[in-house]
C-alpha cells in the first residue's frame, strides 16, 4: 500500500498517531515505575517528593522490613496454596463439565439441562450475604477451601474449553469410539494431548484469578493468619504500616526505620504482590488475546 | 421446548453410554448446587427479620415480615444515594469504555512499525492482569497529598484527588479508563484484521482518503462487534465496581463514592443487619438480572451472539 492514496493530511497524523498512543502507554506504566522508585527510595527524599522514576538514596531498607514481617510469609504461603490448589481445582472442573458438554445433543440429549444449569449461574447470584451464610455453615470458615470450592466452577472457563473441544476434529475419536475406547480413555488420551495450549491458557487465567483474589479471603478467613497475600495487602491500604511493623521488626533491623516511611513500606509490598503476575505477563498476554477473542467474537 | 428428532444420527458415538458423561459432570453440578443455588434460597432471609443466633434454624423459624425490609430501604437516604451513585459511575464507565477503545484500536491500526505496536500492546494491557488492590495501594500513592501527580503538576496548591467528594467520581471513571482500556481494544483489533483487504484497495482505486476508508470500510466491518459490546454492557448498568470503589473511597467520599454494593457490605458484614444487607443485594440482582437477561436477548437478536 502506498501512504499517498491516504490523504494530504495523513504523514501529519501518522507522526501525531504515534506520539499520542506512545505517550498513552507510558501513562500505563508510569504510575507502577513511580512505585517502583518510591519503594527503593529512602523515605525523606520521597517525603520531599524528589522521587519520580528512578529511586533517590537507593536502599533495599523497605523489602527487607516488610520481608522480615511474619504475617508476610504467612499469606504468601496462603495465596501459594490456593492459587496452586485453586487452580488445579479449576481446571479440572473445567475440563470434568466443559467435556460431556461439547458433544453432540443427539447422542446426549441432557446437555441442554446441564448447561442451563451452569448458564443461570452466570446470570443470577444469591449475593454477599446468602453465599457467606453456606459458605459459614458448610465449615469452611478460616479453611483454604473457602477460597476454592465457592468458585471451583467458572462459567467463563467453561465456555472457552467448550468452544475449543468442539473445533476439534472429530474424526480421530471416531476412530478411538471403534477401537473400543470409553469416555475416560478419550477425554485423556485424546482430546487432552491436543489441547495443551487451551489448558495452559485456563490454568494461567485460573492461578492469575487465584492470586489476585482478596475479598473472599476477607470474609471467609477470620484468623489474621489465614488471610492470602492480597487481602493482607488491603489491610495495609488505609494503614499506619510503618508503624505497625515496628512491632514485628527484629531487634537488628531498628537501624533501617530511618531509611523508610509507610508510603516505601506499602509501595514495597505492592510491588511484591504485582511481581508473580508481572513475571508471567508474557505468557498471559500471548493466551489472553486468544481466548478473550474465542470467547467473546464467536456466533 | 423445541421437539428433538427421534432418529439417531448414525457414525460418531454408536450407542455407548452416557453414564460416564453424566460422572464427569456430577462433582460440579454439587458444587454449583451447594454454593451457588443454596444462596439463592438463601436470599428467603431478605423477607424476615433474621435472627442469626438461632444457628441454621434461623432460615425458617426466623419472623416473616413480608416486604418490611424492602420498605425500609427504599425510605432510606443511604440507599438512594448509593442507588444514585452506582447508577451515575457506572454509566460514566459504560460511555468512557465503549468510545474510548473503538478509539484507540483505529489508531493502533495505523500504525505500520509493528514492534512499535506491539510495545504498546503490551503495556497498555498490562494494568488490567493487577487487582484493584494492588492498583488501589498504587493510586492512593501517586494521587495522594504528596504523590507524584501533586508534585509534578500541583505543588503549588496540591489536590487531594481520592478525598474530594467532587473529584472522587472522576477519579473512578479515569482510573478504570487506566486499568480495562488497553484490554477492551482487543476484541476490536480482531474485528479491524478481519475486514477484507480487497475493500481497502477498492476505496483507493475509488480515490477514498485513508479517514474515508476507515470511515466506509474499517468501521462497517466492526459494526457486529461494536454492537455486540454495546448491547451487552446495558447489563452493568448497576455494576459500579466493587473492588475499585470500596479499596479506594474512604468517609470524606462517601457522599459520591458509596455504591450500592458497598452498602451491601457495610450493612450486613460490618454492621451485622444481614436481612437488610440481603434485602439491598436482592434487589440488585433481580435488576442486574433483568437487565442481563434484556442485553443477552438484544444481543442475539441483533448480533446472533449466544454465550454457549
Amino acid at each position: 500500500m502506498k501512504l499517498k492514496h491516504y490523504g494530504r493530511f495523513y504523514s501529519v497524523f501518522y507522526v501525531f498517531n504515534i506520539i499520542f498512543l506512545s505517550v498513552l502507554a507510558l501513562l500505563c506504566i508510569l504510575p507502577l515505575i513511580n512505585i517502583l522508585a518510591v519503594s527503593f527510595s529512602t523515605s525523606h527524599y520521597v517525603v520531599a517528593g524528589r522521587v519520580s522514576f528512578w529511586p533517590v538514596g537507593f536502599t533495599r531498607a523497605s523489602y527487607y522490613i516488610a520481608l522480615s514481617d511474619p504475617r508476610f510469609w504467612g499469606s504468601f504461603s496462603i495465596s501459594m496454596q490456593r492459587t496452586i490448589i485453586g487452580g488445579v481445582v479449576n481446571l479440572l472442573m473445567t475440563i470434568f463439565v466443559a467435556y460431556p458438554m461439547s458433544k453432540d445433543t443427539k447422542y446426549f440429549p441432557a446437555r441442554n439441562r446441564y448447561m442451563m444449569y451452569v448458564f443461570i449461574t452466570m446470570m443470577f447470584s444469591g449475593g454477599l450475604v446468602p453465599t457467606f451464610l453456606v459458605v459459614h455453615y458448610t465449615g469452611l470458615i478460616d479453611t483454604i477451601w473457602a477460597l476454592i470450592l465457592p468458585g471451583a466452577v467458572n462459567a467463563w472457563f467453561i465456555v472457552l474449553m467448550l468452544n475449543f473441544f468442539r473445533q476439534l476434529p472429530k474424526e480421530i475419536e471416531e476412530a478411538a469410539i471403534i477401537d473400543g475406547a470409553g469416555h475416560m480413555t478419550i477425554l485423556f488420551k485424546i482430546v487432552l494431548p491436543v489441547s495443551k495450549a487451551s489448558i495452559a491458557t485456563i490454568a494461567l487465567f485460573a492461578m492469575v484469578g487465584h492470586w489476585n483474589s482478596w475479598f473472599d479471603g476477607m470474609i471467609y478467613a477470620r484468623t489474621l493468619a489465614r488471610r492470602p497475600l492480597a487481602t493482607y495487602l488491603q489491610s495495609l491500604l488505609t494503614a499506619d504500616v510503618a508503624r505497625e511493623m515496628a512491632r514485628h521488626m527484629p531487634a537488628e533491623a531498628q537501624h533501617y526505620m530511618s531509611l523508610l516511611n509507610t508510603r516505601t513500606l506499602r509501595a514495597a509490598i505492592v510491588f511484591l504482590n504485582a511481581l508473580p503476575i508481572i513475571m508471567v505477563y508474557p505468557f498471559l498476554q500471548k493466551y489472553f488475546a486468544k481466548g478473550l477473542v474465542l470467547g467473546s467474537v464467536k456466533g | 421446548m423445541e421437539k428433538r428428532p427421534k432418529r439417531r444420527r448414525k457414525s460418531t458415538t454408536y450407542g455407548m453410554s452416557t453414564i460416564p458423561l453424566h460422572l464427569m459432570l456430577l462433582p460440579a453440578v454439587i458444587l454449583l448446587f451447594i454454593y451457588r443455588y443454596l444462596p439463592m434460597g438463601g436470599l428467603v432471609i431478605a423477607f424476615q427479620n433474621f435472627d442469626i443466633t438461632m444457628g441454621i434454624r434461623a432460615f425458617w423459624e426466623s419472623e416473616w415480615v413480608g416486604f418490611d425490609n424492602f420498605m425500609r430501604i427504599f425510605g432510606d437516604d443511604a440507599f438512594t444515594r448509593a442507588l444514585r451513585n452506582t447508577l451515575t459511575i457506572a454509566i460514566g464507565k459504560m460511555i468512557t469504555m465503549y468510545f474510548f477503545p473503538i478509539i484507540i484500536a483505529l489508531m493502533l491500526n495505523e500504525i505500520r512499525i509493528s514492534a512499535l505496536k506491539r510495545g504498546i500492546q503490551t503495556l497498555v494491557y498490562l494494568p488490567f492482569f493487577l487487582s484493584w488492590v494492588i492498583l488501589a495501594g498504587i493510586i492512593r500513592d501517586i494521587l495522594g497529598m504528596d504523590g507524584i501527580v501533586n508534585t509534578l503538576f500541583f505543588s503549588q496548591n496540591p489536590r487531594f484527588f481520592l478525598g474530594d467528594p467532587s473529584l472522587f467520581q472522576p477519579m473512578l471513571i479515569i482510573t478504570n479508563i487506566w486499568r480495562e482500556f488497553g484490554y477492551a481494544t482487543i476484541v476490536y483489533l480482531a474485528a479491524i484484521t478481519s475486514v477484507d483487504p480487497e475493500q481497502y484497495e477498492a476505496a483507493m482505486v475509488d480515490g477514498a482518503t485513508r479517514l474515508r476508508q476507515t470511515w466506509h470500510v474499517t468501521l462497517p466491518g466492526m459494526r457486529p462487534i461494536i454492537v455486540l459490546t454495546g448491547v451487552l454492557s446495558l447489563g452493568g448498568i448497576l455494576n459500579a465496581g466493587f473492588d475499585q470503589v470500596f479499596n479506594l473511597y474512604s468517609v470524606p467520599v462517601r457522599a459520591t463514592g458509596d455504591i450500592i454494593d458497598t452498602l451491601v457490605f457495610r450493612t450486613a458484614m460490618v454492621g451485622g443487619q444481614f436481612h437488610v444487607g440481603t434485602a439491598i443485594g436482592l434487589f440488585n440482582s433481580a435488576v442486574g438480572f433483568l437487565l442481563i437477561i434484556t442485553a443477552n436477548g438484544l444481543a442475539k437478536k441483533f448480533a446472533g451472539y449466544q454465550v454457549f
